[in-house]
């Protein structure tokens, strides 16, 4: 995607290319698209999403986080790692 | 049983010949081994594979009517042959058989077109008209026995499977995309599509006509549920009616279902049936013990996966019934090698695994000698068993409800199997079944998650594939279209004329049915798809098939008369089959690699190789892949299948021989009569 994405962002996409999408060739979707409407993840995506998230970023999600407010889009799951790595540091 | 194939040249063209029909039924051999036959006409051929099963000695085809200027060619059943009979010989028909077939011509000489509303059968009938120089085809009204057709090069050629059509050297194989995308969407082409570019279907309750090179399609018979809104809009205060009419119903619906029954016995060989553990066989299995029939043989799968197997529940029903109870075991090796066969039977992609296991089933069947067998296909459309007909009810009343704290709770108690999300998931589950949850007046409103879910499939379809398709729908317009009257229908209805007029008709009678229940010479019986109980139950109310979230009500009531209460109280589990463990195996076979490398995802350019070797590693790696993954994966290597063995590597089998039993009718011309020699 664009060269100045930041990072975090880039890496996600990576991971749901490689692991969802199995191809980005062709699957062009925004920062701030839900990953369930465009049809990336389903009930084992979601898993991995947060799995990927408690071993790349080593952030326990609590269950009660796991909903679409925070990871079903890009944006969405970037704002919750950023915020969990905030509150791990404060 | 039987399979029909047949050319028709129109003006100029030279007339068919002896081995072009040959060829063409020795792709359908598998349907009718017995006998064979041929008519030929100046520009005409007509052409039957038979599977014996009534009239044995006294059956074989072409048959012609008195004055011998029709004749006919016929695939299927017409269970009430017999008093129709009566009737036509009192109108001073003669017969020359004890067929079934030749029944029909000679309604068809009475009543011409019309004749169809008399059969109560499940069919596929060509007949040639030598008088008006036409030819009639018509199908069955829900579409139990298949029938194809294509025109091309100045002819029409049709034929119970595709197979027959491409063994004419006029027709090219193609790949239309449009209908690859109708599969991975509702996982079926919607009729009369096939997956075949120019090769279509005579639709469910219709008959074609071809005469002075023209040919029209009509419907005789539709899916009509507008009796049902007259019946549940009656208002229950009117006397003890409401009371009254359920027992009724009851009464009626048990005569019904037992002719129904009945009329599927004849047979001049044995019949069997199909035991799933499930109410709707298990009832019918009961019915035939019941008429007397002192020994019935039983058949069923059984799983050595224990998330599929209802093999206990099987022979508890068996034991119960006193049936002679047999079975087939399917492990996970033998639904991935089975697939490879069954791809070439069902000649189209599909979504699930489940036609493998009844592929072996068939099998079985025949080893123990059996042509014919009961099956309880049918109860689950017409008296609303799925599940998704319960999923759409509870969509409409969170609608109505919005925020009601028993959304997650009605989901679980629907879908006990999604446990992945744990409790953690509530919130994505009410986003998943919660999109488009306001829409509901959208006519596919029962439908539209499931569908939406299973287009996830389509993100495998290469670039040039997808833009193919996105061109084609743009050309082509609307995909589905809806009968009269629909939108006046109730919200069940609706999710049920869904239900069957796709599911149904398009994939579990076919891919699931007819195609590999043939591929060993077997023919299905569906006392539940008998015109009398489906047009029956599409007048009941509502609530008397889903009440409350009790499914099949009235089957059910029906079925405390004749079962055990524990099997009336067991949870009925949807049959399915294994998938991707059955492809990724330690004896996986070597075709599955085959067909997923990037080579021949490339070579048949429908998918994105780069994402077609992601998935297959993350399946070599033993990965945990999800339900669409999975259904993913059926998907392309089914149409992979598809195209190496129906497109890029076609191959005619070997013609018929001498040894195979073949009447020959020479009709043409005198100076033509030379070129049936």
């Amino acid at each position: 995607m664009s060269q100045n994405m930041p990072q975090l962002e880039s890496e996600i996409r990576k991971f749901i290319a490689e692991n969802m999408l199995f191809s980005a060739d062709g699957f062009n979707y925004g920062d701030n698209d839900s990953l369930l409407e465009a049809g990336i993840v389903d009930s084992i995506g979601v898993m991995e999403l947060v799995s990927f998230v408690d071993k790349t970023y080593k952030i326990t999600v609590p269950p009660e986080d796991i909903s679409p407010d925070n990871f079903d889009s890009i944006n969405r799951l970037a704002n919750y790692i950023r915020l969990k790595q905030g509150a791990g540091r404060a | 049983m039987c399979a029909i194939v047949g050319i028709l040249n129109f003006a100029g063209a030279a007339s068919p010949t002896e081995a072009a029909l040959r060829r063409m039924l020795a792709m359908v051999r598998h349907r009718g081994p017995d006998q064979f036959g041929i008519y030929l006409g100046d520009q005409v051929g007509l052409g039957n594979a038979r599977l014996s099963i009534i009239d044995l000695s006294g059956g074989q085809q072409p048959i012609a009517n008195e004055d011998e200027s029709l004749w006919i060619v016929f695939n299927g059943e017409i269970f009430n042959y017999i008093e129709l009979k009566a009737e036509l010989e009192a109108k001073g028909h003669r017969f020359s058989t004890n067929t079934d077939t030749e029944v029909i011509l000679h309604l068809y000489e009475e009543h011409g077109s019309e004749c169809l509303s008399r059969l109560n059968g499940q069919f596929a009938i060509a007949i040639w008209n030598e008088r008006d120089r036409s030819l009639f085809l018509a199908r069955d009204r829900v579409g139990v026995r298949p029938l194809f057709y294509t025109l091309t090069g100045g002819a029409l050629i049709f034929a119970s499977e595709v197979k027959s059509i491409l063994a004419d050297p006029r027709v090219q194989a193609g790949i239309d995309p449009l209908a690859v995308d109708q599969i991975f969407n509702y996982w079926s082409t919607l009729s009369p599509r096939t997956c075949f570019r120019g090769i279509v279907d005579v639709p469910p309750g219709h008959y074609a006509l071809a005469k002075e090179g023209r040919m029209t399609v009509k419907p005789y018979w539709k899916l009509d549920w507008s009796a049902n809104v007259l019946e549940s809009s009656a208002p229950a205060t009117s006397g003890s009616r409401k009371g009254t009419s359920s027992v009724n119903y009851l009464e009626e619906f048990r005569d019904l279902l037992t002719d129904a029954t009945r009329v599927r016995l004849r047979a001049d060989v044995p019949v069997g049936a199909y035991l799933s553990g499930g109410l709707d066989s298990s009832v019918i299995a009961a019915i035939v013990r019941k008429l007397g029939v002192s020994r019935l043989d039983t058949f069923s799968i059984a799983f050595s996966d224990p998330k599929f197997d209802e093999s206990e529940h099987q022979r508890s029903m068996a034991r119960f019934l006193g049936t002679e109870h047999q079975v087939v075991h399917a492990t996970h090796a033998d639904i991935g090698r089975a697939f490879y066969d069954v791809i070439w039977h069902t000649e189209t992609p599909v979504m699930r695994t489940s036609p493998a296991p009844m592929f072996l089933l068939s099998k079985l069947v025949r080893e123990r000698k059996f042509k014919v067998v009961l099956t309880g296909e049918g109860a689950d459309e017409f008296l609303a068993g799925y599940d998704i007909f319960k999923e759409a009810k509870i969509r409409r009343f969170w609608a109505q409800n919005a925020g009601s704290k028993w959304r997650s709770l009605l989901l679980k108690r629907l879908y006990p199997d999604i446990t992945e999300l744990g409790t953690a998931g509530n919130s994505y589950l009410a986003a998943f079944f919660g999109a488009g949850l306001m829409e509901t007046n959208a006519p596919d409103y029962s439908h539209a998650v499931r569908w939406r879910n299973n287009r996830r499939t389509c993100r495998f379809f290469s670039k040039d594939f997808a833009a193919a398709i996105t061109e084609q729908r743009n050309n082509e317009g609307a995909e589905l279209s809806y009968p009269d009257g629909f939108q006046t229908w109730g919200s069940l209805e609706k999710a049920q004329f869904l239900e069957a007029s796709i599911f149904l008709s398009q994939y579990l009678l076919s891919s699931q049915g007819d195609r590999v229940a043939m591929a060993h010479s077997v023919e299905g019986r569906y006392p539940f798809l008998d015109v009398r109980v489906v047009e029956f139950c599409n007048r009941l109310p509502s609530r008397l098939k889903l009440r409350g979230l009790t499914e099949k009500y009235l089957l059910r009531q029906l079925a405390k008369e004749y079962l055990p209460a524990e099997i009336l109280r067991r949870r009925k589990r949807p049959y399915r089959a294994p998938i991707h463990r059955s492809f990724f195996n330690e004896d996986a076979p070597a075709y599955v690699r085959e067909m997923l490398s990037a080579e021949s995802v490339k070579n048949s350019r429908i998918f994105n190789p780069v994402a077609v070797s992601q998935l297959a590693a993350r399946l070599e790696q033993g990965k945990a892949v999800g339900e669409t993954d999975d259904m993913a994966l059926v998907g392309i290597l089914s149409t992979q299948l598809v195209y190496r063995r129906f497109i890029s590597n076609f191959k005619a089998d070997a013609t018929l021989t001498g040894h195979d039993d073949v009447k020959v009718v020479c009709r043409r011309t005198a100076d033509q009569v030379r070129s049936c020699a």
